[in-house]
């Protein structure tokens, strides 16, 4: 069973924003919401500069989910994690609760009066009939039930972000890490060399 | 005398009553989605060839995951530049 997951080489990742943008642009995200951003850290310092794209991780023990009081929340069968904004009050629970910061709120009115609860949905819609209007309007793009993955994570131009079943991904960069040499330290040894046998050594010439 | 007596009796189950050892932790019940059903991803028709949805069998998970993992694999680049 696949764990749709995530994963952003810092070590690749240019800040092009093209993944904030094809987000946006896929699920025509109204203004003020951000399902994507890009977070930079040592902005400006020479070979110290790193950029990282967050969203909704999925996590497999989410705590959006555990907080919200209105249980709304569902993870699919595929390990992504939505919810349903029929059910949604905006209570913001969710926002607190969540380590990346996923969870946006609409502007919904005046005297900032909050909207339902936006985020990314790893482009899988939501609990409405699959590609049809009521969804993409709710949720955005269906990209899963047309066969495909994230916008976000295909329209990346440096292969940064990846999108898809953690082991594959994670295969992916693990292979990346022991080519060039460096570049685990930001995601740990277990995420990009996996668990391999018990007590197994690094490989030599491999950084971290 | 008996009002009195009656006063401190209530006065003293007040205050007793303050020391009660009720359980104060909440207990966290873990709950269940509330909300519609959603459709799964693989019972859906793929999409034409010329909208790039690729190929799978509708209903069948297997070939719908063979699929995405096509996608995924296209993210590596040594898969496409080193074969």
């Amino acid at each position: 069973m696949a764990r749709m997951k995530f994963l952003c080489d810092a070590e690749r990742c240019i800040e092009c924003n093209g993944c904030v943008t094809a987000c946006k642009n896929e699920n025509e995200v109204p203004w003020g919401v951000n399902r994507r951003r890009v977070v930079t850290i040592n902005d400006g310092v020479i070979g110290a500069e790193k950029s990282i794209s967050v969203a909704c991780m999925h996590c497999s023990d989410a705590p959006c989910m555990a907080v919200c009081p209105v249980d709304c929340f569902y993870r699919t069968d595929d390990g992504v994690v939505l919810h349903d904004k029929d059910l949604c009050i905006g209570c913001g629970y969710c926002f607190y609760a969540c380590p990346f910061g996923a969870p946006q709120f609409p502007q919904a009115g005046a005297f900032g009066l909050r909207g339902k609860m936006d985020k990314c949905t790893f482009c899988a819609g939501g609990p409405e009939a699959d590609k049809s209007e009521a969804e993409f309007k709710k949720y955005g793009r269906n990209r899963l039930a047309e066969g495909k993955l994230p916008a976000c994570a295909e329209m990346c131009s440096t292969k940064a972000l990846l999108g898809g079943d953690g082991d594959v991904i994670a295969d992916i960069y693990r292979e990346r890490v022991l080519r060039r040499g460096k570049g685990s330290e930001v995601w740990g040894w277990g995420t990009a060399y996996g668990p391999g046998k018990p007590g197994a050594q690094p490989p030599a010439g491999a950084k971290s | 005398m008996k009002r009195a007596a009656l006063g401190a009796a209530a006065l003293a189950a007040f205050f007793i009553a303050g020391c009660g050892e009720s359980e104060q932790v909440v207990v966290y019940k873990q709950g269940q989605y509330q909300g519609k059903k959603d459709g799964l991803p693989w019972d859906n028709i793929p999409l034409a060839a010329e909208q790039r949805g690729g190929n799978w069998t509708k209903g069948d998970r297997g070939s719908w995951e063979e699929q995405i993992k096509n996608r995924q694999l296209a993210q590596h680049e040594h898969k496409r530049i080193y074969q």
